[in-house]
């Protein structure tokens, strides 16, 4: 009988891992058609931003002339590309919260048992997050568009792309970092508070980092160290066909460092999951 | 056996070992130097009290975190070093609810499928084929959330069976349901172990899902109390039933552990 000799396992080669990259982001897309109120409430977010607090400061705040703007431009088209980076960061934070969901739920288990590699199926899940919240960002643009605010060319929205998922891959793997550490669901709110508005109101999304300097010069060194500064010149200078150079250095960094963090915590041996008791 | 053999024997593997798995959680042992093995197309029951490291031992088994000292081996394969050969060969029914309540039937099994590498075409047929199995062909097209209790662990029995695994696990599997499910889940499992030849490792701390003739490895505080056919350690006991001789054997235990 073949039960005497060593069983051998389905091979699990690349076909097999674009099978199950496929599978975890037909399942995340599913999921996301399926929860309505939180696409509208991530385009109801920097929505509000934009139509309420921005319509609001134009008049209190003037931006001159920066790059990669060679023109003035108005306070709303300056926050946008900050706007798009506020909703990656949400995105990531959220798919940060719904993998601690998961865990209690058990769905991160059955994730787990899969024999693709752990890192492997970490990084299809975030790559999973960051299509979704590009499609965010594109439902966003579409309606800033009739108020005006767009690229100076049309390929601008071709060249944020790139840009949009590297910072959703920093964003959504720095809350998957986090979603190791958080032990329940109930500690969101200290994410919210800790981690999101700290890092969008420290940095260059509302406000270019020479104001911040002119206010407060250890501010704006802190928004300088901030990764989600970076993000949102990423996109900026994206947006209008440019590379910042420094920005995409650190968002790439970055990148790198948390999804390490990342994997090396849910890592069987040394990880969070052990201590917790599963 | 002299070391000048050409040829060595092939001895037979077993379908899961456990070997001198330990386990704590800071100060408290979860699991102290537990050592078992279930052989193919067998039916092994992991009997224990809550609290006796069942759920420990799963988290082990299907590599969620590796445990401190020990080996797992599925078929020969070490979880830790080889875990995705283990793992393809491991089916695994959580005790939690796993299935996606959003999702029809037939998407989570696809979901699942996806994660072993299986293609689209080849999927459709396993489902169609696990989901006959387990008598829920017609509900495939149903939103997952509007199953009875029993028919979800079903299906969470046909979608661990999607990718052909020689290895079945499953953690307390009829918690929660009524006799008439629990029985047909029983009837489900035993007849894979008949008539696939699949090696179960069925968690419980029911003894009335236990038949004379099955391994049983009795789990209590984290150590293994007793490990062999049901109706040998009831006769051990000198009990009349595996149930006397569970009690017998865990009082004991923890007298034991007081003293």
């Amino acid at each position: 009988m073949s039960d005497a000799v060593l069983q051998t396992p389905r091979p699990f080669g690349w076909v097999q891992r674009l099978i199950c990259l496929y599978g975890i982001v037909w399942r995340e897309s599913l999921r996301f058609l399926h929860q309505r109120e939180r696409f509208v409430s991530a385009l109801v977010r920097p929505l509000v931003w934009l139509f309420i607090f921005a319509a609001g400061f134009r008049q209190t705040l003037g931006v001159s002339i920066i790059p990669p703007y060679d023109t003035y431009v108005l306070y709303e088209v300056y926050i946008t590309p900050g706007l798009m980076a506020m909703i990656q960061l949400f995105n990531g934070m959220q798919s940060s919260l719904s993998m601690v969901y998961d865990r209690e739920m058990g769905s991160m288990r059955m994730l787990l048992v899969s024999p693709a590699p752990r890192w492997f199926l970490l990084t299809s899940k975030l790559i999973a997050g960051v299509a979704v919240s590009i499609l965010q960002v594109y439902a966003y643009l579409v309606i800033a568009y009739f108020w005006d605010i767009e690229p100076p060319t049309w390929w601008g929205y071709l060249t944020v792309l790139p840009a949009l998922a590297l910072s959703g891959l920093m964003l959504g793997s720095l809350g998957m970092l986090l979603s190791s550490l958080i032990k329940q669901l109930e500690n969101f709110a200290g994410v919210m508070n800790f981690v999101i508005f700290p890092m969008f109101f420290a940095s260059s999304a509302l406000y270019p980092l020479w104001r911040v300097e002119q206010g407060s010069p250890w501010l704006a060194r802190v928004c300088e160290l901030n990764p989600f500064t970076h993000a949102v010149e990423l996109i900026r200078f994206a947006f209008y066909g440019q590379v910042n150079w420094l920005a995409l250095g650190v968002v790439a960094g970055c990148t790198v460092a948390f999804l390490g963090a990342a994997v090396i915590a849910y890592d069987p041996a040394r990880g969070m999951l052990m201590r917790r008791g599963g | 056996m002299s070391a000048t053999d050409i040829e060595p024997p092939k001895r037979i593997v077993s379908a899961l070992s456990v070997e001198n798995v330990s386990h704590r959680y800071g100060a408290r042992v979860a699991l102290d130097d537990v050592s078992f093995a279930v052989a193919p197309a067998s039916f092994a029951v992991l009997l224990g009290l809550n609290g006796a490291g069942k759920s420990t031992l799963f988290s082990a088994i299907t590599h969620l975190y590796a445990s401190r000292s020990g080996t797992v081996r599925v078929f020969g394969h070490d979880v830790a070093r080889e875990s995705g050969a283990a793992l393809s060969l491991l089916g695994v029914v959580f005790q939690q609810r796993t299935l996606d309540p959003d999702l029809s039937v037939e998407q989570n099994l696809a979901y699942h499928c996806a994660l072993h590498g299986i293609g689209p075409r080849e999927a459709r047929a396993l489902q169609t084929a696990e989901l006959a199995r387990v008598g829920l062909a017609d509900r495939a097209r149903d939103k997952a959330r509007y199953l009875s209790g029993g028919q979800m662990r079903r299906v969470e029995i046909a979608r661990a069976l999607l990718h052909r695994p020689r290895m079945l696990l499953l953690d307390e599997p009829t918690a929660g349901l009524d006799i008439k499910a629990r029985a047909d889940i029983l009837e489900v499992v035993r007849g894979l172990v008949a008539d696939e030849g699949i090696g179960v490792l069925w968690t419980t701390h029911l003894v009335d899902e236990i038949r004379g003739d099955d391994h049983v490895v009795l789990l209590h505080k984290g150590r293994v109390l007793a490990d062999g056919p049901s109706r040998d350690i009831v006769a051990a006991g000198g009990a009349d039933s595996i149930g006397e001789a569970f009690t017998y054997l865990t009082g004991a235990g923890r007298e034991e552990g007081e003293s």
